[in-house]
């Protein structure tokens, strides 16, 4: 599904003292099927630019189109609808919830469909077999190494089955050999058909060779773009 | 439908693994809930139980009962009086009482002595109630002594105690001849403590009190129907001091469940971030966050009614004896009888239940709004 | 077991046992008549006025019957009836 981007604008706390221009005028379209990674120090916009790809957070200005949809107008309710269709995320801190055992994170983003519980359960038992998590499945998710939740956080994006995977600073957290862990299932995925899009200011993912196209950013707008 | 369902048992799913991360938390909100239910549902119930009991049981009490008052206070009434009103249109029969009380040193306790039967009864023979029984530690064939008015003391042979089932009524109850009574009290014949008229129409009750009062200034009509509403407001008002202090334990409830989800912690928020981030909608959450109240509040509702219940139904409100009981040395053994109603159910389910559930979406709905994106700054 | 499930089972079956109260209150509303009559039977015959709850002054035995502002005269510091009874306490001393 291809993404356009048309002169997006992004204002925190608009017209209050402090206010704050996140990213000034944007303009890109991401092909599907490809892995691309956008670059920058942090405050350079991309984290922002990517949650509103991901209609977590709509632009103050501009255009998002979804394949034929135009996204940066919907009102919440279909926002919501279009982000569990579409989208898995994976953030920078896994964000994975403290209390649920790991099948049960694996889940969760499945829970307001209200799929046959055992359905959703065999899924999600696929899942985490995939990523050799099987014998986990039933831990809470305490127990597991920074590895180990970075692939539930994964499997986690995986379950609603999107067509587009985004991810924050997945490697933030892992050292290099996890990382490199991490861009060989990244490429695992663009191999299924997915779209992948990172943000990243480690060059363990963005010299990586499974990504295909690099953007950088800084201060809201895009430095360069190659790939 | 089963849609429905299903995302609901999800809901369910979700919100017992967040209500089980803090264990003791849930755990001890649950019992303070628990015990809080318990104590008003015992108190409606066992008032209500009693109110409706002593309703039916006093049903069949005198229409009218005549007492004659001086300075204020309560005086023994000529028996003439009798003759002195006449035939009134409506009052079937009418009758003398002679009764009154007695306070026995030895144990402590007021007995509440009768008179029954005609002048045939044996002098020494009296009928006791089972709570007098119980306290002194009497059967049927053993000698009770009473000390006179002047100073003899009178020994009485128990010929019966009276009925267990009827303890609510007659716990204190000795009964005995009218004779022996005046010796005992040393009152002359030609008085009673009061009069006793029944009417057979309730219309003219009113009517007949009225005549009575034109007729023999000096007495207070009593009517039945005060009785009953003296023992309605009595129970309300014993319901109402209950409940009044409970109520500084309901507030402090009321504050803590506020508090507790009002002020949700970081962690809650970035929760409540995590799964909209994920793909649920507010509603999704606020669902979850009815489902956490609905847990807990039903089953704090739930246990705490049934415990209610068995407090009150089989183990006679043991608990509230003390209060009921006060200094009085006599108390009744009795088992009352439920009523319980779908009302009584309903209002305690509407103000245990609901303001649980309303206190824990409302603040809620304020951080379910935000935009998702916050979990990723 | 999944959560959900237990969680309803349990609420279903402290639900059977909220409707087994009602029931055992209609069955023993039902055996308590005998009982009650037999009650009412006794008030009938002595023509009482009171419930024997409240024994420990003659004002609280016989709510019904007692001169109206009789507090007080049989126990200094027995539970009242009268709200006013809460407020006020009993004297300290006796003089």
């Amino acid at each position: 599904m291809l993404i356009q981007l048309k002169d997006i604008k992004k204002v925190y706390n608009q017209g209050k003292p402090n206010e704050f221009q996140a990213i000034r005028g944007v303009s890109m379209a991401f092909e599907p099927n490809r892995v691309s990674c956008i670059k920058g120090s942090s405050g350079s916009g991309k984290t922002t630019l990517l949650s509103m790809i991901g209609c977590l957070s709509r632009p103050t200005s501009g255009r998002i189109q979804l394949g034929e949809q135009v996204i940066s107008s919907l009102p919440e309710r279909f926002l919501t609808d279009v982000r569990r269709h579409t989208f898995g995320f994976i953030f920078q801190r896994f964000n994975l919830i403290p209390g649920l055992s790991v099948l049960e994170n694996v889940m969760l983003p499945a829970y307001p469909l209200g799929l046959p519980y055992k359905k959703l359960v065999d899924a999600a038992r696929r899942l985490l077999q995939q990523f050799n998590l099987a014998s986990k499945a039933d831990n809470p998710i305490e127990w597991l190494s920074g590895g180990e939740s970075q692939r539930v956080a994964i499997c986690r994006a995986l379950i609603n089955d999107p067509k587009i995977l985004i991810a924050d600073e997945p490697t933030a957290n892992l050292d290099s050999k996890l990382s490199n862990e991490f861009m060989q299932l990244i490429a695992e995925l663009r191999q299924s058909g997915r779209t992948v899009l990172l943000t990243s200011h480690d060059p363990e993912v963005f010299d990586s060779t499974v990504v295909d196209r690099v953007v950088e950013m800084r201060d809201g707008v895009v430095l360069a773009d190659v790939g | 439908m089963l849609l429905f369902l299903r995302k609901q048992k999800y809901l369910i799913d979700y919100t017992l693994s967040s209500l089980l991360r803090r264990k003791g938390k849930s755990l001890g909100l649950l019992a303070v809930y628990t015990t809080i239910v318990f104590m008003l549902a015992s108190v409606t119930l066992f008032t209500h139980a009693l109110r409706k009991e002593a309703g039916l049981m006093l049903q069949a009490s005198p229409e009218i009962i005549v007492q004659r008052m001086q300075a204020g206070r309560h005086a023994m009434i000529p028996a003439d009086y009798l003759q002195r009103i006449g035939r009134l249109r409506g009052v079937m029969q009418k009758a003398g009482r002679l009764w009154g009380y007695y306070y026995d040193p030895i144990v402590k306790a007021n007995y509440t002595i009768m008179t029954e039967g005609q002048s045939d009864t044996p002098l020494t023979e009296i009928v006791i109630g089972t709570g007098i029984a119980r306290v002194q530690g009497l059967d049927v064939g053993d000698y009770l002594t009473l000390r006179s008015q002047s100073g003899e003391a009178f020994s009485f042979q128990i010929s019966a105690l009276l009925e267990n089932d009827s303890e609510l009524v007659s716990a204190d109850l000795l009964l005995m001849s009218p004779k022996a009574f005046r010796r005992l009290f040393s009152i002359p014949e030609g008085f009673y403590t009061d009069l006793v008229l029944s009417v057979r129409n309730p219309r003219e009750v009113n009517k007949v009190a009225e005549k009575l009062s034109q007729l023999l200034p000096d007495t207070r009509p009593i009517l039945r129907d005060e009785v009953l509403r003296t023992y309605e407001s009595v129970f309300s008002w014993r319901q109402g001091i209950l409940f009044v202090l409970l109520l500084g334990s309901v507030l402090a409830f009321v504050i803590f469940a506020w508090d507790k989800a009002s002020g949700l912690s970081a962690e809650e928020r970035r929760e409540i971030g995590i799964l909209k981030a994920v793909g649920w909608e507010t509603a999704d959450v606020m669902r979850m966050k009815f489902w956490e109240g609905m847990v807990i509040s039903l089953t704090a509702f739930l246990i705490g009614y049934l415990a209610a219940y068995g407090h009150v139904f089989f183990a006679s409100a043991s608990l509230f004896e003390p209060v009921l009981k006060g200094w009085s040395v006599l108390y009744p053994q009795f088992r009352l009888t439920p009523y319980v109603d779908g009302l009584q159910l309903a209002t305690l389910f509407f103000f245990s239940v609901l303001p649980y559930i309303v206190a824990t979406i409302i603040p809620i709905w304020r951080t379910s709004i935000a935009d998702p994106d916050a979990v990723m700054r | 077991m999944r959560k959900s499930n237990v969680f309803l089972v349990s609420v279903s079956l402290l639900l059977v046992g909220a409707a087994a109260t009602l029931i055992d209150a209609g069955l023993r509303r039902h055996h308590a008549y005998s009982q009650i009559e037999s009650s009412a039977s006794l008030v009938r015959q002595l023509g009482l006025t009171d419930l024997a709850l409240f024994t420990e002054a003659r004002y609280t035995r016989h709510l019904s019957l007692s001169d109206l502002h009789s507090a007080f005269q049989d126990h200094p510091v027995a539970l009242e009836h009268f709200p006013s009874g809460s407020l006020l306490l009993p004297p300290q001393r006796m003089p």
